[in-house]
């Protein structure tokens, strides 16, 4: 589900402060900018609301962040949530003992980790991250997390581009998203 | 400058600030301890201690940018900008940002790197706070210094939740303030 379905009000000003780079990384991809979200205090709060608004008293004590830009939206929300922020990191990043998930590129492999001991068996967690494309990159972090006994409640981007059918790689997870990029 | 010695001295919140902090023994090197903070951010009402410490300090400083380096500086600045009402602007590594950007190299022990910053994120006299994790050398930070001044803002002070003994007793990097909230832990605190 998505929230500009409900068209709150907020949606179209989230909306109009992202901005699109045509050919980057490169060519063919249109680029979703959220930098420029982040320059616009109004804009960015709303933002911050809208998830806080659905998630608050949910008994979420988990929000994971996927590295980076993850780590701009999940640390607001958990804060206002009362909940912990685990970043999920690009290989050697977190210092240390680790569990990883593999997931594929259009080229080759990455892989997502956490740190051990971060989340506990029986925690709802929600994943969180700028955007959702193919679905590969959050469909890493929700293993990440049922590896080690969480409840994936949710994830929730600020953009999903539909055409990319990330949706159908979330095992039926539900994913909530501001707006949409076709 | 450290909290303790700037009007925090014996506020709670920093002793826990400081315990939620783990070293992990030679990281990324032999040698190195490194001040973990996702333990910090593990522990929700420490997390937002660290944060409300920073916002107290800065709301009424006229601060219309935070500007947070990647990735750690991510975790602690947009929280900060929120609250104060300042735009986030990200300081990313080479090739992240995918706008025009300007560029500033910094040392690092062996070799360079550099910091970006798109351009048209900060106007000309406005007043910047730049956030990370922690300061060691400082060169990163001299790095985000440099650029936010390079397009005419005011840099109004430097701001870490650790800093390492290399900047003890220098309260200035680049002429600009640095406030840091804790000073690293030792080895009988690792994990």
């Amino acid at each position: 589900m998505s929230a500009y379905r409900v068209q709150d009000p907020r949606i179209h000003g989230i909306k109009t402060k992202i901005r699109v780079v045509p050919n980057f990384p490169k060519p063919g991809i249109m680029f979703q900018d959220i930098t420029t979200l982040l320059l616009d205090p109004k804009a960015f709060k709303d933002t911050i609301d809208l998830f806080v608004e659905r998630y608050k008293g949910k008994n979420i004590s988990v929000v994971a962040g996927i590295e980076a830009r993850g780590f701009i939206f999940g640390p607001p929300i958990a804060l206002a949530i009362g909940a912990k922020f685990v970043p999920l990191r690009k290989p050697k990043k977190l210092p240390g003992e680790v569990i990883f998930e593999e997931y594929t590129l259009e080229y080759g492999k990455d892989r997502l980790e956490m740190h051990v001991g971060a989340v506990e068996p029986g925690e709802r967690a929600l994943v969180v991250d700028d955007l959702i494309a193919t679905g590969g990159t959050l469909c890493a972090a929700m293993n990440l997390l049922e590896r080690v006994g969480a409840e994936v409640v949710e994830c929730a981007c600020v953009i999903e581009l539909p055409d990319l059918q990330g949706r159908k790689r979330l095992s039926g997870k539900p994913l909530y998203v501001l707006v949409e990029y076709h | 400058m450290f909290a303790a010695e700037n009007g925090l001295r014996g506020d709670p919140r920093l002793e826990a600030i400081s315990e939620a902090i783990r070293v992990v023994p030679h990281f990324p090197k032999q040698g190195i301890m490194f001040q973990d903070i996702t333990t910090l951010l593990l522990d929700p009402k420490a997390f937002k201690d660290t944060v409300d410490i920073f916002v107290d300090r800065y709301r009424d400083m006229d601060i219309s940018v935070v500007a947070g380096v990647e990735a750690r500086g991510f975790m602690f600045g947009p929280s900060i900008a929120l609250a104060i009402g300042a735009k986030f602007v990200p300081l990313s590594k080479p090739r992240k940002l995918p706008g025009k950007v300007i560029s500033e190299a910094y040392e690092l022990e062996y070799g360079t790197d550099c910091l970006e910053m798109h351009i048209g994120a900060v106007q000309p006299g406005e007043r910047a706070l730049v956030i990370d994790d922690l300061i060691a050398t400082g060169g990163t930070f001299s790095a985000a210094i440099r650029l936010l001044e390079r397009v005419g803002a005011e840099v109004v002070e430097c701001a870490c939740v650790i800093g390492l003994p290399e900047v003890k007793g220098q309260c200035r990097l680049n002429g600009k303030p640095i406030y840091i909230l804790v000073e690293p832990r030792g080895i009988d605190n690792c994990c």
